[in-house]
Order: C-alpha cells, then sequence, then structure tokens
C-alpha cells in the first residue's frame, strides 16, 4: 500500500538517510527500532512530506511521486490519506481537545460543523477521553494529550497512521496508556507505521520490525523473527543491549 | 479675578482667619484648577484618546502584516518591511512629525494637523509593534505548524486559526505598552499644533501662571488615562489567555476591587 525506494536526505553535510527502502502492507503494524540519530524519523517525517527528500520514490496506493520534487497538490493528496502523531504531540495550544479533533475536518475537509464535532466526539470516546471534550492541552496530562493528538488523527479516516515516537516523553504509567490505545487500535486492523523506543510494543503489537542503523535499514523481519532469531551482528548486539537493561 | 466656588471653599488650605478679607492663595489655586480640570479632561476626551486609538488601529494592521511577511519570508514585503522600521525605529518621533508637518509642504504635500498626527504615529509605532508581533511569531512551537500540514491545513488556513492567535496572546502585554507609551508621546502632537491636552494645559499656564500645579492637573489626567488602558490590558489578557490557565479558577479570582486597585 505505502511503499518508499531509495530516500535520500542530508542535512547540511551530514547524510542521515542514504537510500532507505520500506513497505507496508495494509493492516501492517511495522516498527521501526534503531539507535538515537538512525535516521528513523526523518524517513517518517520525509514520508510526510515534513522534510524534502533529495532523492527517492513514494509509492501510496499505485501512484507514484516524487519526494524530493512533489507539488502542492501531490503534497495535499497524500496528507489527505495520512495521519501523523508526534513525539511532543504538538496539539494546538489555542482550541480545546475537541477543536483539536475537528480543526482539520472543519477548515481543511470542508466538513459540516455539526457532522464533524460528532466525529470529534466519537475518536475522543474512542481513546477514552469522553469527559475532557472542552479541557485545553494545558489541562491535560502528557498521555491525556498523546490520546487527543492520536483521536485527532483517526478523526481525518487515514489509510495510515504514521506515529514518530509516541511515548518518548512520557513517564511508563502514561506510556501504558497510549501503548494501550494503540494496541487497540493495532487489533482492529489500522495500519500503522510506529517509529519507537518501545520493545514491548514492537514484540507483541506490531508484526513487523524495521531495524536501522546511520541512514540505512539493517535488517527488517516479522517481529516474531527479528526478536527470537536475529539474522545480523548488529541486530543481536542492540537486542542483547537491551536485554541487559 | 474672583472665583466662586461654594462647594471647595471648605476644603480650602488658608488659614480661617484670613478667609474674610482678601482670598487666600490656595484657595485661587484651588480655582483655577477645578476651573480647568474640564479644560483639560475635554481634549484629552476629543482628541489624545481618539488620536492614539485611531493611530493604534492603523499601526497593528500595519506590525501584523509587516511580522507576517517577515515570518513567512516574503521577497520584497520582507526588505520594504526591515527599511521601514530602520527608519522609523531609527529617527525620533518629533522629527519625524516635523518632517510630515512642517517640511512635506514643500514638495506641496499639506496635510491637516490631526491626520498628519494619525499618520505618523501609526507609522511609528507600527515599525515598534511589528518587532513584537514578530518575535511573538518565531516564539509559536514550530511543531504547530507541522501539526496544521499533517490534519491537511494549507499555511494560510494555520497562520491565521493558530499560529496568529498564538502569537497575539503572547505580544498582547507588550503591545499593551507600545500602547500607553504611545498615548503619552501624543502629547509631541502639540507642536504640530493639534491641541491635545498638554496644549491645553499649556494654554491655560499661559493665562494664569501656575505651571506647576496645572502641569500636575494635566499629568494626572494622564493617568488616569494610563490607569483604564492597564485595566483594559488585564481584561483583554484574561480573554485571550483562557487557554494558557492551568485551571478555570485562575482564569476567575475572587473580585477584591479594594485590593490592589493600582494595578
Amino acid at each position: 500500500m505505502v511503499e518508499v525506494k531509495g530516500v535520500r536526505k542530508s542535512f547540511g553535510g551530514a547524510e542521515v538517510l542514504k537510500g532507505v527502502d520500506l513497505r507496508v502492507e495494509p493492516g501492517d503494524v511495522v516498527a521501526v527500532l534503531g539507535p538515537s540519530g538512525s535516521g528513523k524519523t526523518t524517513l517518517l517525517r520525509c514520508m510526510n512530506f515534513l522534510e524534502r527528500a533529495q532523492a527517492g520514490l513514494l509509492v501510496f496506493d499505485g501512484k507514484e511521486y516524487d519526494l524530493q520534487k512533489a507539488g502542492k497538490k501531490e503534497i495535499a493528496a497524500i496528507r489527505q490519506k495520512t495521519a501523523f502523531v508526534f513525539q511532543n504531540y504538538n496539539l494546538f495550544l489555542n482550541k480545546t481537545a475537541l477543536q483539536n479533533v475537528t480543526e482539520g475536518l472543519v477548515v481543511a475537509r470542508k466538513v459540516p460543523k455539526a457532522q464533524a464535532e460528532e466525529a470529534g466526539r466519537r475518536a475522543l470516546d474512542k481513546v477514552g477521553l469522553s469527559d475532557r471534550y472542552d479541557y485545553y492541552p494545558s489541562q491535560l496530562s502528557g498521555g491525556q494529550q498523546q490520546r487527543v493528538a492520536i483521536a485527532r488523527a483517526l478523526a481525518l479516516g487515514p489509510e495510515i497512521l504514521y506515529f514518530d515516537e509516541p511515548t518518548s516523553a512520557l513517564d511508563p504509567e502514561l506510556t501504558g496508556e497510549v501503548l494501550a490505545v494503540m494496541r487497540q487500535l493495532a487489533e482492529e486492523g489500522m495500519t500503522m507505521l510506529v517509529v519507537t523506543h518501545e520493545m514491548g510494543f514492537a514484540r507483541n503489537v506490531s508484526n513487523r520490525v524495521v531495524f536501522m542503523e546511520d541512514g540505512a535499514v539493517v535488517e527488517e523481519a516479522p517481529s516474531k523473527e527479528f526478536f527470537e532469531r536475529p539474522k545480523s551482528q548488529r541486530t543481536r548486539d542492540f537486542l542483547r543491549l537491551i536485554a541487559q537493561e | 479675578m474672583v472665583y466662586f466656588i461654594p462647594p471647595l471653599r471648605g476644603l480650602s488650605f488658608a488659614p480661617v482667619g484670613r478667609r474674610k478679607g482678601k482670598q487666600g492663595m490656595s484657595e485661587r489655586l484651588w480655582g483655577i484648577l477645578t476651573d480647568s480640570f474640564t479644560k483639560i479632561l475635554v481634549p484629552g476626551l476629543t482628541m489624545t484618546l481618539p488620536l492614539t486609538a485611531i493611530a493604534f488601529f492603523f499601526a497593528m494592521i500595519l506590525a501584523v502584516f509587516m511580522a507576517l511577511v517577515q515570518f513567512a519570508h516574503v521577497p520584497v514585503l520582507k526588505q520594504l518591511s526591515r527599511f521601514h522600521i530602520w527608519v522609523f525605529r531609527g529617527t525620533p518621533l518629533l522629527l519625524q512629525l516635523y518632517v510630515v508637518f512642517y517640511g512635506l509642504p514643500g514638495l506641496g504635500v499639506i496635510i491637516d494637523p490631526f491626520p498628519a498626527a494619525v499618520l505618523v504615529f501609526s507609522l511609528n509605532e507600527g515599525a515598534y509593534c511589528a518587532e513584537i508581533v514578530r518575535a511573538a511569531l518565531e516564539a509559536v512551537p514550530p511543531g504547530q505548524l507541522e501539526a496544521g500540514y499533517c490534519v491537511g491545513m494549507s499555511y494560510l488556513q494555520t497562520m491565521r486559526r493558530i499560529v496568529l492567535p498564538q502569537a497575539m496572546r503572547t505580544a498582547f502585554p507588550s503591545l499593551a505598552n507600545s500602547l500607553i507609551a504611545m498615548m503619552k508621546d501624543t502629547s509631541l502632537a502639540s507642536t504640530i499644533t493639534v491641541t491635545e491636552m498638554l496644549m491645553s494645559t499649556q494654554r491655560i499656564i499661559a493665562r494664569t501662571y501656575e505651571p506647576l500645579a496645572l502641569y500636575m492637573e494635566a499629568g494626572l489626567v494622564y493617568l488616569l488615562f494610563s490607569t483604564v488602558l492597564t485595566k483594559l490590558q488585564k481584561v483583554g489578557e484574561r480573554k485571550l489567555g483562557a487557554y494558557t490557565a492551568k485551571d478555570a479558577h485562575v482564569i476567575y479570582p475572587k473580585r477584591r476591587p479594594w485590593a490592589r486597585w493600582w494595578r
């Protein structure tokens, strides 16, 4: 369904992505693992044009897009089918939880307000925030904010959800409540591409793992295989280090 | 000169014994002050405040526009804004007034005193406020814009609905500061024959020779105006900033008008 080929990106002189290929099938939950600075987040941002790659091809629903040269309309078309959950939530600070969810629907998709609010409430109910419709982000905990962000992404009805380290800014308890929502989405068959440091999520929820280092994919395998029979030496080292913690 | 002001007679500071024969010195002064109070206040209400309000209105339009084109790096307009700010922040306000009112007629451009004052104050204030708004725009987390993109909104939609409202909340106290400063600076308009508060006061002084008392009185009226503006600032901050409060109780504290009334 979504595939990228040969993604290259450098900041200044530093090459962050050195020709990365990645493929996500419908219903897949793909976890992208790897040490900090390996280019996971940059790859995700390039796939949604938050960052312009210097080279690379994006295939979405059979249509090809040039990651470097795609025009405004093409970018809008891609973003219409995707949704993004950020590490720092990036909720609209001047909007309530419900307004955060409805904003994109009303302003970008021209959904009538009443209809958008109904969809917004449904999305917030789904992430367990039925009692927080009218709270501003500053009045919510980190976990609640991230769940609003997930609701905002869900309400757009995307074909694929991108998560950029969604729990990295949260303590273990709040991480738990966000992961529970993500697990539920996975069980419902939502297609997700998740950059994460949560090994538990990668092992138990995702069905495929992509391991990246230094701007390249080191290993790609079904989750079970990745954790039980890693192929490359680098992956084994990585997993051993994690196991020691 | 005889001043007849019954209600204030009892308040006179003159010794009781002297009151019968000739009028006491301070009684004369009280007379002048009460007599001139409306003569200072009225120009304040009809000149100083309208000049402030109209000029600040245009200044804000200019400021937001100049801040946005700089923030978005719009070619040409950005450079023009920088030039405008460079000139109007870099030269004295008084000189700008002189150039427009006394200088431009040399080129055949004659502007009435009040419009000339509005023009100069708008352009000058706009330059300062543009920097305040630009700084506030840059203080909005960049993730807000990215989040807007990701829910499908365009740059302009996100700027108008998400980034600018947050920036204006940040800029508000500084803008109120500028407004109060400008309200006082309108006294400079007296130099281009706008009969605002200071000029009215000077006219009364020319008749009565009481500069100390009358300047003080004018100062009190300015203080009154700025107090009202400060109050409005508080109300505005509260309205704009509902989303920054951790808790609804913080937004509406207990009403205790007697406490800290000067704030």
